[in-house]
């Protein structure tokens, strides 16, 4: 029995089927990179487990059928969405209203927003809608971050974030060890390195759903060759960090355990332009 | 963390209550109200005499009849849009994933714009009574606490039908548009209008009587016309009738207590509609 078990979850507009007999179960500790295309159900998939949608089929929380928008399963739950709301009051109130009704703590607020890049005290008075797209995004993040729950939603979380504050957000959901996570992105890349379990949605339904950390207990290694069309220094040297060989400066042979697939691969999609080989054997055929 | 239902109502509230004075409906609304009642005041209409008003009387008449066409316009129009808006814009997604009741949400939403709604008529009228107390004028008391009574009653019934039309309505165009509807409505059936039109062309007097009755805008304006013209000579034939059937305190108790009673009908309905559809 998982910390999450969603059985059988529908969610019909129209009699279309967005969300279509859907199963999963999700456990403590988890941290799931929900991929799909756009209409695969990701968000939808939020929406019902928030409550803010009715469906068809059960959502259980530690076991317990909870009822729709559950008050003390919402106070387990912190959710960034994936457009910031254009809120008109102040950072300040919201602030306040996260910490009195949501329970989040006005230290560690402070803390994250700092690691964030953004002086609370200095947007304090500013109308949540009047910032730029990266500062709603960080606020919204320090405000889900500074609560004590269970699971954290996050609709897209980095997608309004500066490279800089993108690492750093990246940084605080890995320490973050107490929460379990479910984040949905476009870019498996971004979120490659934090998760441990990845969740590929299509049409209302999981198509994929691939536990890496088993794999990653078991001590497996892939072996991996690269070619490059030319040589290149950058790429050179982080493969080098990863323990790869070359003897020529474009053909790289190494090794990497299979549970860092995702954040290997997230680091050689950016130099996907120079890559002429890749191959990945995990050893299993 | 734990926090009591009154606690979560009154931060639902605060926050409510901040919002709604940061907003541009609630500036124009406030603005409006007081600011008609000082109009009235500089333009002497305590000092005129018509039908036999005059003084405080006479201003307090003119601004009822003005108040009864703009305050539930306001109200309803302004409701209305106000969840469909939180919708659409992604406020509600937002708010309604901390964990707040959704009674706790609708309910201090209702209860805090009802004290916004009423705070700048009341506002007015005190204006109106330190006015006539300068000049010297008699302060209708009774008059001046009953039409604050009609007036809250009047509010409760739009800002439930307003909270209504909010949660039945996908979009704010909708949502406007059904208020206005409403409004002009009720606004026809009064018995300047259509119910003298009914009376003339010989409709069954308890039909009209039923629609004058039924309709809060009429028993607003009946209820307040009959503080200051028991006899109500100013009123069309429809109040007539009901004068003759009611009674002057029966009728005031009738317009105190049935536009309340709607108006917390219509939020309940608007309640159990928001709770069991699609909140997003």
């Amino acid at each position: 029995m998982g910390m999450i078990s969603i059985n059988g979850l529908s969610k019909r507009f129209e009699r279309r089927a967005v969300l279509d007999e859907l199963t999963l179960s999700i456990e403590a500790g988890d941290r799931i990179a929900l991929i799909g295309s756009n209409g695969a159900g990701k968000t939808t998939l939020f929406r019902c487990l928030l409550g803010h949608y009715r469906y068809q089929g059960a959502v259980e929380f530690d076991g317990a059928g909870a009822a729709r928008r559950d008050v003390g399963m919402l106070s387990r739950i912190a959710f960034v969405p994936q457009l910031p709301p254009p809120l008109r009051m102040p950072v300040g109130e919201l602030l306040s209203f996260a910490e009195k009704g949501a329970g989040a703590d006005r230290t560690r607020m402070t803390e994250i927003a700092e690691a964030m890049g953004i002086d609370l005290d200095e947007i304090r008075r500013q109308p949540f809608y009047r910032l730029s797209g990266g500062q709603k995004q960080k606020v919204l993040v320090t405000v889900a971050l500074a609560r004590d729950v269970d699971l954290m939603i996050f609709d897209e979380p980095a997608a309004n974030l500066d490279p800089a504050a993108r690492a750093v957000f990246i940084d605080l959901l890995a320490a973050r060890k107490s929460a379990s996570m479910l984040i949905a992105s476009h870019r498996l890349e971004e979120v490659a390195p934090l998760v441990n379990r990845v969740i590929e949605m299509d049409r209302g339904k999981v198509v994929l759903d691939d536990s890496v950390v088993d794999r990653l207990k078991a001590g497996v290694l892939s072996s991996c060759r690269i070619g490059l069309s030319e040589p290149h220094p950058t790429f050179a040297a982080a493969l080098t960090d990863w323990g790869f060989e070359t003897s020529n400066g474009t053909h790289f042979e190494g090794r990497i355990p299979a549970g860092d697939t995702l954040r290997f691969l997230g680091l050689i999609s950016r130099y996907a332009s120079l890559i002429d080989l890749l191959s990945l054997d995990t050893g299993k055929s | 963390m734990t926090q009591s239902p009154r606690a979560r109502f009154g931060l639902m509230l605060r926050l409510e209550l901040q919002e709604s004075l940061r907003s541009r409906w609630f500036h124009f609304y406030a603005l409006v109200a007081v600011g008609l009642m000082v109009l009235l005041i500089f333009t002497g209409v305590s000092e005129s005499r018509v039908l036999g008003f005059t003084g405080l009387s006479r201003l307090l008449v003119t601004y009822i009849q003005i108040t009864m066409a703009v305050l539930p316009l306001f109200i309803i129009v302004a409701t209305a849009r106000s969840m469909v808006g939180d919708r659409e814009a992604g406020n509600l997604e937002y708010m309604l994933a901390f964990p707040v009741s959704l009674r706790t949400w609708f309910w201090g939403r209702f209860v805090a714009r009802l004290v916004l709604i009423l705070a700048p008529v009341l506002v007015a009228l005190a204006i109106a009574a330190v006015f006539g107390a300068i000049k010297g004028h008699e302060i209708p008391w009774r008059h001046v606490s009953l039409y604050s009574g009609l007036t809250a009653a009047l509010a409760t019934c739009f800002l439930g039908l307003g909270f209504l039309l909010s949660a039945v309505s996908r979009s704010t165009e909708v949502a406007l548009g059904a208020s206005l509807m409403i409004w002009l409505v009720l606004v026809a059936l009064l018995d300047l209008l259509l119910l003298s039109v009914l009376i003339k062309a010989q409709f069954v007097p308890e039909f009209v009587i039923g629609i004058a009755l039924a309709n809060p805008l009429q028993s607003f304006r009946t209820a307040s016309m009959i503080l200051f013209d028991p006899q109500l000579i100013l009123l069309g034939p429809a109040s007539y009738v009901i004068l003759d059937t009611f009674g002057e305190t029966g009728y005031v108790l009738w317009a105190l207590s049935y536009p309340t009673l709607l108006g917390l009908a219509f939020a309940g309905l608007g309640y159990w509609r928001f709770t069991k559809s699609d909140l997003v």
